[in-house]
């Protein structure tokens, strides 16, 4: 069990999108700090801090989680999932990332990776989902720029393309 | 599935990209995150950070600031404060002649909750807000002005004593005859609108890296500014450096903007200062606390609205009095958004008598500033707003009434009674094809079954003309004529692009729109694609702005929906000049004259004769390769720049006529909601927006447009207001309490189109970002107004609201209870109040003493670091506390009076922090309980500052777990027992479950 002093910097790890790494971080720093300034991983965005926009969403264990509201030492020895973890390594990106340019479901882009990675674990438990419950899901999101049309749009129809090929 | 039509369309000769849905070039890059924001970019090493402090209050004299603490923390490289400010810096500029200075730090006084009042820079910006907590401000209070109709009574507070008035601009216009035409007509119908305090707020907040060069002076800075760059030279005389030496830099990809980006400007001077002073770059990223206090809002504004009217419909006249809050300063552009709308006052209307007051004001709330709409939403909230008290005082349709009224068509270009000049349009086919294609009639008979069905159903119409790209000249009407001829004629928007094509015939583009989100990348990648044969996918945009290296201009900058008319216009020019250069280069080759060249699939061929063709690239390698070989008299090189400014953007006129805009785009929407009864909860059951934004460059991006601002209008209509209590706490600082709408609010509207092409640009495309900003609001509250009859219709149309329409007033959530014997909390500040109970296992005697001996007291307060003694009777402490999600460092002070020992005492005193203040008072009794001791308390206290702004909600819940912890330490202390288990070890919500009685 790790002894946390405050001041202090502690070593963690933990599997960020497949991959091992280590940190030093303070026990008040927060995970969404810890990612972006100690780990060099600025897509993931911060918007309000105080866990209402759902920017700064990632998968924790597989489940969507405000890495504002996350102390980074809370995520240490867990499997942490960013906007990386979708695209393949060349940058080619997944059907929802498709979905999402077809149907203009971005605009300035800011809230995109969070909504993408709610959607991925959304879409996961949800083979089949109706309109009002990706609407409902999404409502865990601001977006300023969209209105949401898009979004639910590329939402729906990459759950009806999996569901079609079999591959939820 | 459709696919991308540039991925898979074999563009044939000469293919045309726009008006086609070609999907954004922006997005891959965005999908995967690596579109990098300004906080994301790369500084230099040994950049410091700043975080600021802010006042706690609406308004008051600063006494004395002591940073001597902060200034001595480890990692803190320097604390500035308004001294610092003055010394380094001059006064902003601002567009009136009155004295209302302002810098970058609150001087002598501060003037609206979340001014800046110190600047922290340090190592990290972790230690850097930790100094914050640390400076101590004196300030005294002094009464504020928060209401506009307040302000502008003769003995308000004023807000900038010199001024001698709240209302530093007021003016008075006159078209035609309108006195005449009101005492002509059968009916005056008048109306008041209060139009609220709201923004667009987008989600990234401002970034400002700034680094002084001081080889040559130079700041260079780097920030999510959008322009217009009008505040450019403010900038630089208040640094009091030459324009050249400000270099800004503005970043690809920026998280929105909506007109609240250009507000950064204060900030930027402020973070050049803080690197100069310590010859570091220096870098400061607004967190969203500060965003919604502090950053800027749109006008809240006042109409006094009146309509002459024939019986038959017929609107002969209007008169406007508006009073427009500007809030604590006036900062450029402001008073823009009572001035951007000036031509277009008569809306869709043939109306030619018209008369307009503007009262500018100014209070102790947050400056206002550019936000999408500006000033549109105010003003047609009044006209639409009127138009449909119109119809109901005169027994008449609501449609009816706006289509006897609207411009007729046929008579475009149409010059509007205060000067706009309407470039195409034909309003009565785009309301008719709205009525047929949107279902009007199905609708209709949707409301009267629900009515029949006793249910609350209405439906509101809206018609508006979209303004786009701004006259830059069109501020000047604020000024009486003499004075405009003594500054000579403003118009114009000069709009830049650069085409280049490098010696393997890749084209790149840059351009001087800043986007931030509008996907203005994908439409310059048409238009150039479109000019030389290539795939849009092929072009590459650099957005960047950089002003030592970029041609820019004063309108410089994404606003005004100025994209599609201006900097779209430049690229087109500038992708023609390389057009006919490469066209000449090839016809050498191809042996046919210039003019018979076309291009396409990559190639330069004869338009006769497609096969007599040459590779796009061995044509743009020549230019490169072989200057000789070019045809006599060309320029070496393939690097083409130009600039566009429309001519119809004329100065005004003696008569105060201003063409305030180049295009004039038509919306008209309706929508039918419903309320519901028992919450007073609207539903948008429908919604249909029709659009004329003449030419559509890109429909995918056009209805993307379109959708985001119906978003933002549905937030405006339903959730969006910043609340200020009358004392001048701010009561909106989490998104927890500036509600913005999220899928479940915002519905799918019914998108129409019709293509008016626009005569004054060349590539015919008026604006549309903005339209359903101004009518969507509108709409609702009409819809709302005809489902409950409803006369005085006040955005945003909340539950309570509603239901206070119906007749029902809801009591307040939160009232304070009434405390019997503590003077009550002063009317219109934060209040909790509260009473309980508790028993302890000693006498009152105990008790009593515990009270009274500081190291106990030391003990037992939560988050007390020391306690002094002061006087007999009275301490000062220094205490940790949280409410909610803040948690700040505060100075104590509490004295005991009214004692009655051991069964009586008052705790009076008060906290002050940066967080806020608080002062408050309690009585305690104790009274013997068998062995024990009965206590029994009751308080109230008010509170300012941040701690209001963001922990409102939470604060009635937050006080209980102090109260309760205080006792039950009390309780340990007296009894020997530890501290309560788990103290320190527990959650928040654990402990508030707990003192409130729900833990388990
Ligand atoms: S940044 Fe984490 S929820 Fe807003
Ligand atoms: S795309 Fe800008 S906030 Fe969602």
């Amino acid at each position: 069990m790790l002894e946390l002093k405050e001041g202090q910097r502690h070593p963690i790890t933990m599997t960020l999108d497949g991959q091992e790494v280590r940190g030093l971080t303070e026990p008040r720093m927060l995970l969404s700090d810890f990612l972006r300034q100690e780990l060099g991983r600025p897509e993931v965005h911060v918007g309000c801090e105080h866990g209402v926009c759902g920017v700064c969403t990632v998968l924790i264990d597989g489940k969507p989680a405000r890495s504002c509201l996350t102390f980074a030492v809370q995520a240490a020895g867990r499997r942490v999932d960013t906007i990386r973890s979708l695209a393949d390594k060349d940058g080619k990106l997944n059907d929802l990332q498709s979905a999402f340019r077809r149907h203009h479901a971005l605009q300035c882009g800011y809230c995109t990776p969070g909504i993408l990675l709610s959607a991925e674990a959304f879409l996961r438990e949800n083979a089949r989902p109706s309109e009002q419950e990706v609407r409902e899901m999404l409502s865990g999101h601001i977006c300023r720029c969209t209105g949401y049309v898009g979004m639910v749009d590329a939402i729906l129809e990459t759950a009806q393309q999996r569901a079609s090929a079999g591959t939820p | 599935m459709a696919a991308s039509p540039s991925l898979t369309a074999k563009p044939m000769p000469e293919q045309r990209w726009l008006g086609r849905p070609v999907e954004r070039v922006e997005d891959a890059t965005l999908l995967t995150g690596s579109g990098y924001f300004t906080d994301d970019l790369p500084v230099r090493a040994g950049t410091l950070h700043a975080a600021i402090l802010r006042s706690p209050h609406a308004h008051a004299e600063i006494l004395s600031i002591d940073t001597s603490k902060a200034a001595a923390r480890p990692g803190v490289v320097v604390v500035l404060t308004g001294s610092d400010i003055k010394a380094d810096t001059d006064p902003f500029i601002i567009v009136l002649r009155q004295p209302m200075d302002q810098w970058s730090l609150a001087t002598d006084r501060v003037r609206f909750v979340g001014e800046a009042v110190a600047v922290v820079v340090a190592e990290n910006r972790y230690l850097a807000e930790d100094a914050v907590d640390d400076i101590r401000v004196e300030y005294r209070k002094l009464p504020a002005v928060i209401d506009p109709l307040r302000a502008i009574e003769k003995d308000a507070p004023l807000v900038h004593p010199k001024v001698g008035s709240n209302v530093p601009s007021e003016r008075h216009f006159t078209y035609g005859d309108p006195d005449r035409r009101f005492s002509e007509v059968d009916q005056v119908v008048s109306l008041t609108v209060n139009y609220p305090r709201n923004s667009q707020t987008p989600l990234e907040g401002y970034v400002v890296v700034a680094d002084y060069q001081p080889g040559e002076g130079v700041y260079d800075v780097l920030c999510n500014f959008q322009g217009p760059f009008t505040v450019h030279p403010v900038m630089s005389k208040a640094l009091r450096c030459q324009g050249a030496q400000l270099r800004i830099r503005t970043p690809a990809y920026s998280g929105g903007g909506f007109g609240v980006k250009q507000a950064i400007f204060p900030y930027v001077v402020l973070m050049c200062v803080a690197s100069r002073r310590t010859r570091r770059p220096v870098k400061w990223v607004e967190d969203r606390f500060e965003h919604l206090a502090a950053a800027i809002a749109a006008p809240n504004r006042i109409i006094h609205a009146q309509a002459a009217v024939k019986k038959d419909g017929t609107v002969t006249a209007l008169r406007f009095e508006q009073i427009d809050d500007y809030g604590a300063y006036l900062r450029p552009p402001m008073p823009g958004p009572l001035y951007r709308q000036h031509g277009i006052m008569t809306g869709a209307y043939g109306v030619k008598d018209m008369s307009i007051t503007n009262k500018l004001v100014m209070t102790n709330k947050t400056p206002s500033g550019m936000v999408r709409g500006f000033g549109g939403p105010q003003i047609y909230y009044a006209i639409e707003r009127l138009m449909q008290r119109v119809a109901v005082e005169l027994g008449l349709d609501p449609l009816d009434v706006i289509r006897k009224n609207l411009i007729p068509a046929g008579s475009f270009p149409y010059r509007a009674p205060a000067g706009a000049l309407i470039d195409s349009g034909d309003y009565q086919t785009g309301t008719a094809l709205a009525e047929r294609d949107g279902g009007l009639a199905e609708l209709r008979r949707k409301r009267d079954e629900a009515r029949a069905a006793g249910r609350l159903y209405g439906i509101g119409f809206a018609a508006v003309v979209e303004p786009a790209q701004s006259n830059m000249g069109y501020l000047s009407t604020i000024v009486p004529v003499e004075e405009r001829r003594k500054a000579g004629p403003k118009g114009g928007n000069v709009a830049y692009a650069t085409v280049h094509v490098d010696c393997l015939g890749t084209v790149s583009v840059t351009a001087d729109s800043l986007p931030q989100g509008q996907g203005h990348a994908t439409i310059l990648s048409q238009i150039v694609a479109e000019q030389l044969g290539l795939d849009p996918h092929d072009i590459r945009c650099n957005m960047e702005r950089d002003t030592q290296r970029d041609p820019w201009s004063i309108a410089t900058g994404n606003y005004s929906s100025r994209f599609s008319s201006s900097t779209a216009v430049a690229a087109q020019m500038a992708a023609i000049k390389i057009r006919r250069k490469l066209s000449e280069i090839a016809s050498q080759t191809l042996n046919v004259p210039a003019e018979q060249v076309a291009f396409g699939n990559g190639k330069i061929f004869a338009k006769d004769n497609p096969d007599n063709s040459i590779r796009f690239s061995r044509v743009a390698g020549t230019a490169h390769w072989s200057p000789g070989e070019l045809p006599t008299g060309m320029a070496p090189g393939i690097s083409e720049t130009a600039s566009y400014s429309a001519p119809e953007l004329e100065p005004p006129n003696d008569a105060d006529q201003i063409n305030t805009s180049l295009t004039y785009g038509f919306v008209f929407d309706y929508c039918g909601v419903e309320v519901d009864r028992d919450t007073g909860a609207v539903r948008i059951d429908k919604y249909v927006t029709m659009h004329d934004a003449g030419r559509i460059l890109n429909p995918l991006i056009a209805e993307g447009q379109i959708y985001g601002s119906f978003g933002w209008g549905v937030g405006c209509a339903l959730l969006e207001e910043f609340v200020y209590s009358p004392d001048g706490s701010f009561l909106s600082g989490t998104f927890a309490d500036y509600l913005c709408p999220t899928s479940c609010e915002v519905p799918r509207p019914v998108i129409l189109h019709m293509e008016c092409p626009s005569p004054f640009t060349p590539l015919g495309a008026k604006g549309l970002a903005e339209g359903n900003v101004m009518s969507t609001p509108v709409c609702i509250a009409n819809a709302v107004a005809d489902a409950l009859g409803a006369r005085d219709v006040k955005l945003p149309l909340t539950p309570s609201r509603v239901k206070a329409l119906m007749g029902e007033t809801e009591r307040p959530p939160r009232a304070a209870r009434p405390v019997s014997s503590l003077k009550a909390p002063k009317a219109g500040a934060k209040a909790t109040a509260g009473s309980g109970t508790l028993t302890v296992p000693v006498a009152p005697e105990v008790v009593w003493r515990a009270l009274f001996d500081p190291t106990i007291l030391k003990r037992t307060i939560p988050g007390c670091h020391n306690l002094d003694l002061v006087a007999p009777n009275s301490y000062r402490a220094d205490v940790s506390l949280g409410v909610g999600i803040i948690k700040g460092r505060f100075a104590a002070r509490v004295a005991l009076s009214d004692l009655d020992p051991p069964r009586a005492a008052t705790l009076s005193g008060g906290l002050e922090g940066a967080l806020g203040i608080t002062v408050g008072s309690a009585r305690v009794r104790l009274a013997p309980q068998g062995a024990g001791t009965l206590i029994e308390y009751e308080y109230n206290a008010e509170i300012s500052g941040k701690a209001a702004a963001v922990g409102g909600r939470m604060l009635d819940g937050a006080t209980k777990v102090l109260i309760n912890q205080f006792f039950q330490r009390l309780i340990a202390e007296m009894t020997g027992g530890a501290a309560p288990a788990g103290e320190g070890k527990q959650s928040w919500w654990r402990r508030l479950l707990n003192a409130l009685g729900l833990g388990t």
